[in-house]
């Protein structure tokens, strides 16, 4: 009767559930929203020595992340104790055969094993891929005032244009991503 | 207890992420190159029910679990900065596969790759924040 936990969540539910924690974060005292807790961990590691801009007070971001760890618990359960054996993602099968052109041809389980390994972390097309790609990441959502916990989820449930505005601009970054610099790098 | 409540929270978030598969780089492939509704979907439906929850919230008065009344955080209107930032953030997103609350979330998942893409999200928020002062807005 519990089969359903264990196979993959439709959108359906899970884009709801993931909605109410707009509301959640709101009662909890603060807005739901992940990056800037990359500012914290800059200030917990002493980065308000070099630039003022790192000097907060520490408390409420604190809690914020606690979010951020419960979160990385929350995948250890889902990954480990709420999913079927051998899984794959059903992608469609056009997204299959694009992936499939890159070069990525095991797609199997959650992530790419052919991305998420410390050889291809180490190989020139990664530390584009991944180190250079965090480093965007982390500059990018900071400099934009979100990412897209803060801005297209929080911010749109608050109508806020600042978010549209920037969830466009992640849209125009991911496509040219997508379509013209990923197959740069990985196509063989 | 509020602690308790933020990592409780983050834990569902965490669950329902890879439950989603919304933490998937090949999902963020999918959908960048719209191939399937479903992330889509997912981003869609959360939007509504976040406004429609923030609409009730606003119009309850009800307090924050603090005792003070509720805060509706508005971000800064920097539009220039907004789209700038949001299409930097967004080359590095489709490479990674991952925005900042999937990496941490991949970690648990069994991904230990991604602590370096996190090491260096932290370093390019740290750049940002050291040079902030000097970027147009």
């Amino acid at each position: 009767m519990i089969d359903f936990l264990f196979e993959p969540w439709p959108w359906y539910v899970t884009g709801p559930f993931i909605g109410l924690l707009v509301p959640t974060m709101l009662v909890l005292g603060s807005a739901f929203g992940v990056s800037a807790n990359l500012e914290t961990l800059c200030s917990i590691a002493g980065a308000g020595k070099i630039s003022d801009y790192f000097r907060v007070d520490l408390e409420t971001r604190m809690l914020n992340l606690l979010f951020v760890l419960g979160s990385v618990i929350g995948g250890f359960v889902a990954a480990n104790w709420l999913t079927i054996e051998n899984y794959s993602i059903e992608l469609s099968s056009e997204a299959i055969a694009s992936i499939s052109s890159l070069g990525i041809t095991d797609t199997t389980g959650l992530q790419p094993m052919d991305i998420f390994n410390w050889n291809f972390l180490l190989s020139s097309n990664g530390l584009i891929m991944l180190c250079l790609g965090g480093f965007l990441v982390g500059f990018g959502t900071r400099y934009a005032g979100g990412c897209t916990s803060g801005h297209s989820i929080s911010g749109l449930s608050g109508m806020q244009l600042i978010s549209l505005i920037a969830t466009i601009g992640f849209f125009i970054g991911g496509l040219v991503s997508t379509h013209f610099l990923i197959p740069l790098i990985l196509t063989p | 207890m509020r602690s308790v409540l933020y990592i409780l929270a983050g834990v569902i978030f965490g669950i329902v992420m890879v439950k989603s598969e919304a933490v998937s780089w090949f999902r963020i492939q999918e959908m960048f190159r719209f191939q399937a509704f479903h992330m889509y979907g997912i981003i869609g439906s959360a939007v509504v029910v976040g406004a429609v929850c923030m609409t009730i919230l606003k119009r309850s008065g009800l307090k924050s679990i603090t005792g003070e009344s509720m805060k509706f955080p508005q971000k800064p209107p920097l539009y220039r900065s907004g789209l700038t930032g949001g299409i930097i953030f967004g080359l590095g997103w489709a490479m990674t596969g991952a925005c900042p609350g999937p990496l941490f979330v991949n970690v648990g998942a069994g991904y230990p790759v991604m602590l370096v893409v996190i090491g260096f999200a932290i370093l390019g928020a740290f750049v940002h924040g050291i040079i902030a002062h000097r970027l147009p807005r």
